[in-house]
């Protein structure tokens, strides 16, 4: 069931009840909201900021002061390359590029059907498996370009 | 408790507590500093420690040491000229030159830039790294300000100017590392945000990173346009601030040369926005006395000559925007009467006319944009420039300031009274209201100096005796003072027949677009200076009450006819809306 964004903004509304408007919250908040809505677009950031009764900067301050937060919208797909120390020196730069050429997507991107996101990550904690690729939490290892056919094979 | 200390080897004493750079200076020595910001007359403390200028060596510790944020201790030893010390100060500040465009020759800023400046005293001879440019050079503008993120070295002084002056904080630090910037959110102008364009940023910003709007090309081209009839009226605090420009003590009142200046920059006709203070005066006592004494509107009565705290009604406290004085401010006044009444009077068409104000104060710019202070989609007031963007003009067209003499302001919008010249200090707008009031009931004239509404920082309450009515006062010096106020009126916990709000603490002398000086200047000793050069004048004048003033009285029998008449209502008043 997909949730209309009256629904997003209601269950939202009440999180930040439940915290008591409290502005010393607001990660705690955000990171709610961005697994309500899937990232937080700028309506979100003024709602919170006009809900704790502080200046949008603020908000916006702290949302892009968190890699974890992000105000573009995910795709159904979330591809994670992981570029950790040990990933990186078995190859995942190739990895990575190969995804960018197969799907026409730069890091960091979202296609504009909103199928697929690609994004790196640092050290997923799983090296003896390097490199390693995350695709909508689920954990690949021992990647190689010619796998990430494999992967997206399976992610139609 | 008094310590005893070293510093460069010679014994000193100072108080525990106390940074090293607080005791260097008491004891003539200068540490540069770039990020930190102290202002006395506030307390307004900003030292982050960001910019590592200030370094200073001290025995028996492995590392250097910011002077900014190190306090001293008994038997410490400072060393603030060694070797180490001073190339250290001199690397930090050419990293952060690194980061910077190197285009001094084109920035408004330069001459007054606090970095330039740096890299003159710390002997910086040729710029040593080159890297990436975290910020792209493009400025972001605003009515009242620009922004250009390229030029900021993140002290953060601007961040905590709004905090901690204004308790607004509409900007802050975004995204992080090399990309870091300061804005408001989502990187917008001044114009999109719930900023209220007082300019207290612009003030305390070392680099050109934020420059007030400026606007002195449109004001040249108009005076070179033969169709254009240009004429300028100035604040009241603009004659004690001026001088400052061209290197005239802190506080020199410079009124003749100012009006001299104008003349010859080619202005048709010079006119004092000294009347417009007098005329909100008198339809802002007759709106006050109205409301006491007849019940026509809102009680507290609050002031809207600011532009800053009227924007910051409108944004903030929505429920008290019938409190406000629906009078237009000076500005606004003098500028809907020069396209009326001297226009008519003149037999000039109003459409070829074009307004300059000269303000001590930016956010005056975004005020002459609102659409409600016009006519058919022509502004009253064309343009409004700053104390130091007419400077740069007087500067441009190679006028001699110094050496002019002084000259008189034209008439018929000329004159003020001293009720007028006290609106640039915090307190004055209500001690006008008071003295007019007073007159206007007594039909004499009384005790002038109302002393106890000389509220030049904090917040000054009082209960004053006018013409028989007990009436209670409150005046707030900047926006943080203003939000307790209005938090205990809100509350209930207290109550007022009116009150005063001028969003730059100590008033227009200390406005976002008045001169600023170098950072050992104590920004106390400033306002303390100009504050009482503004008191000195008004004592000197023959006239200290609005309704003295003879211009004024011909004004009301011409073309007026009273205050609070049909036709002031159309020309005089506005309204506000909710933002
Ligand atoms: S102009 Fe005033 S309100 Fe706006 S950001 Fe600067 S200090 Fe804050
Ligand atoms: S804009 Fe100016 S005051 Fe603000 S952080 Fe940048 S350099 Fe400092
Ligand atoms: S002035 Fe001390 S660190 Fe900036």
């Amino acid at each position: 069931m997909v949730k209309t964004n009256k629904e997003m903004f209601a269950e939202l509304e009440a999180f930040i009840a439940e915290h008591n408007n409290d502005s010393a919250e607001l990660i705690a908040i955000l990171h709610q909201a961005q697994h309500i809505f899937g990232y937080l677009p700028k309506e979100v950031q003024e709602f919170i900021a006009e809900r704790l009764k502080i200046s949008a900067a603020k908000v916006y301050g702290v949302v892009t002061f968190y890699s974890f937060f992000t105000m573009k919208p995910k795709g159904e797909i979330v591809i994670n390359v992981c570029l950790g120390t040990a990933c990186f020196v078995r190859g995942a730069d190739k990895i990575l590029e190969k995804f960018e050429t197969l799907l026409n997507l730069k890091n960091g991107e979202t296609s504009a059907d909103k199928k697929y996101t690609l994004t790196s990550l640092r050290c997923v904690g799983a090296c003896g498996l390097a490199p390693v690729v995350q695709v909508n939490g689920k954990t690949f290892g021992n990647c190689t370009p010619a796998s990430v056919d494999q992967i997206l094979g399976q992610y139609k | 408790m008094s310590i005893n200390l070293f510093l460069n080897g010679l014994p000193v004493s100072a108080e525990a507590g106390q940074t090293v750079l607080q005791v260097a200076k008491e004891n003539n020595i200068k540490i540069p500093t770039l990020c930190y910001l102290f202002d006395k007359t506030t307390g307004l403390t900003h030292n982050p420690a960001a910019c590592r200028v200030c370094m200073v060596e001290i025995k028996g510790r492995r590392n250097l040491a910011p002077a900014c944020v190190t306090e001293v201790s008994e038997g410490m030893e400072i060393l603030t000229n060694t070797q180490k010390a001073r190339l250290a100060r001199k690397t930090n500040l050419e990293l952060l030159l690194s980061d910077h465009p190197k285009d001094c020759f084109v920035c408004e800023k330069s001459g007054k830039c606090e970095l330039q400046k740096l890299s003159e005293d710390l002997g910086v001879d040729r710029l040593r790294y080159e890297g990436a440019m975290s910020k792209s050079n493009v400025p972001v503008v605003g009515t009242a300000y620009t922004r250009d993120d390229a030029k900021c070295v993140l002290c953060g002084r601007c961040v905590d100017a709004c905090k901690q002056y204004q308790e607004i904080a509409v900007i802050s630090a975004t995204k992080r590392g090399f990309a870091t910037t300061i804005s408001g959110e989502f990187g917008l102008s001044s114009n999109e945000i719930a900023c209220i364009n007082c300019g207290q940023c612009v003030k305390v910003c070392p680099t050109g990173a934020l420059l007030a709007t400026n606007q002195t090309e449109a004001v040249f081209e108009a005076l070179n346009d033969p169709e254009k009839y240009v004429v300028v009226h100035t604040a009241p605090s603009t004659r004690v601030s001026l001088g400052e420009e061209f290197g005239l003590p802190i506080g020199t009142n410079v009124q003749g040369k100012m009006v001299h200046a104008l003349r010859l920059l080619g202005f048709k006709k010079i006119f004092d926005t000294n009347f417009g203070a007098d005329l909100t005066i008198m339809e802002e006592s007759n709106e006050f006395l109205d409301r006491v004494l007849k019940g026509t509107g809102k009680l507290p009565l609050m002031t809207s000559c600011c532009p800053g705290w009227v924007k910051y009604v409108e944004h903030y406290y929505p429920e008290f925007l019938d409190n406000l004085s629906s009078c237009k401010s000076p500005q606004g006044m003098q500028a809907a009467l020069i396209k009326s009444y001297f226009a008519e009077k003149e037999g000039i068409d109003p459409k070829k006319i074009i307004t300059v104000s000269i303000m001590p104060c930016i956010a005056k710019k975004f005020e002459s944009a609102r659409a409600e202070l016009g006519k058919d989609g022509i502004p009253d007031n064309d343009i409004s420039i700053s104390v130091k963007e007419l400077a740069v003009m007087i500067r441009k067209a190679g006028i001699q300031f110094n050496s002019l003499n002084d000259q008189t302001y034209d008439s018929l919008l000329g004159e003020g009274t001293g009720a007028a010249d006290i609106f640039g200090n915090t307190g004055g707008v209500m001690e006008a209201v008071v003295r007019n009031a007073a007159f206007l009931i007594d039909k004499q004239e009384t005790d002038v100096d109302i002393i106890t509404l000389r509220g030049e920082a904090g917040i000054t309450r009082s209960t004053l005796n006018i013409g028989g009515h007990q009436l209670k006062l409150a005046v707030a010096s900047g926006l943080a003072n203003a939000k307790l106020l209005l938090d205990a009126v809100k509350a209930g916990t207290e109550s007022y027949d009116a009150i005063e709000i001028m969003a730059c603490p100590g008033g227009c002398i200390n406005g976002g677009g008045q001169p600023e000086h170098p950072v050992d200047v104590e920004y106390s000793d400033i306002l303390k200076t100009r504050h009482a050069t503004i008191r000195g004048i008004d004592k000197k004048k023959v006239h200290r009450i609005s309704a003295q003033n003879s211009e004024i009285q011909a004004l009301y029998k011409d073309y007026l006819k009273k205050p609070g008449s049909h036709k002031a209502h159309e020309l005089l008043h506005t309204h506000f809306t909710k933002r």
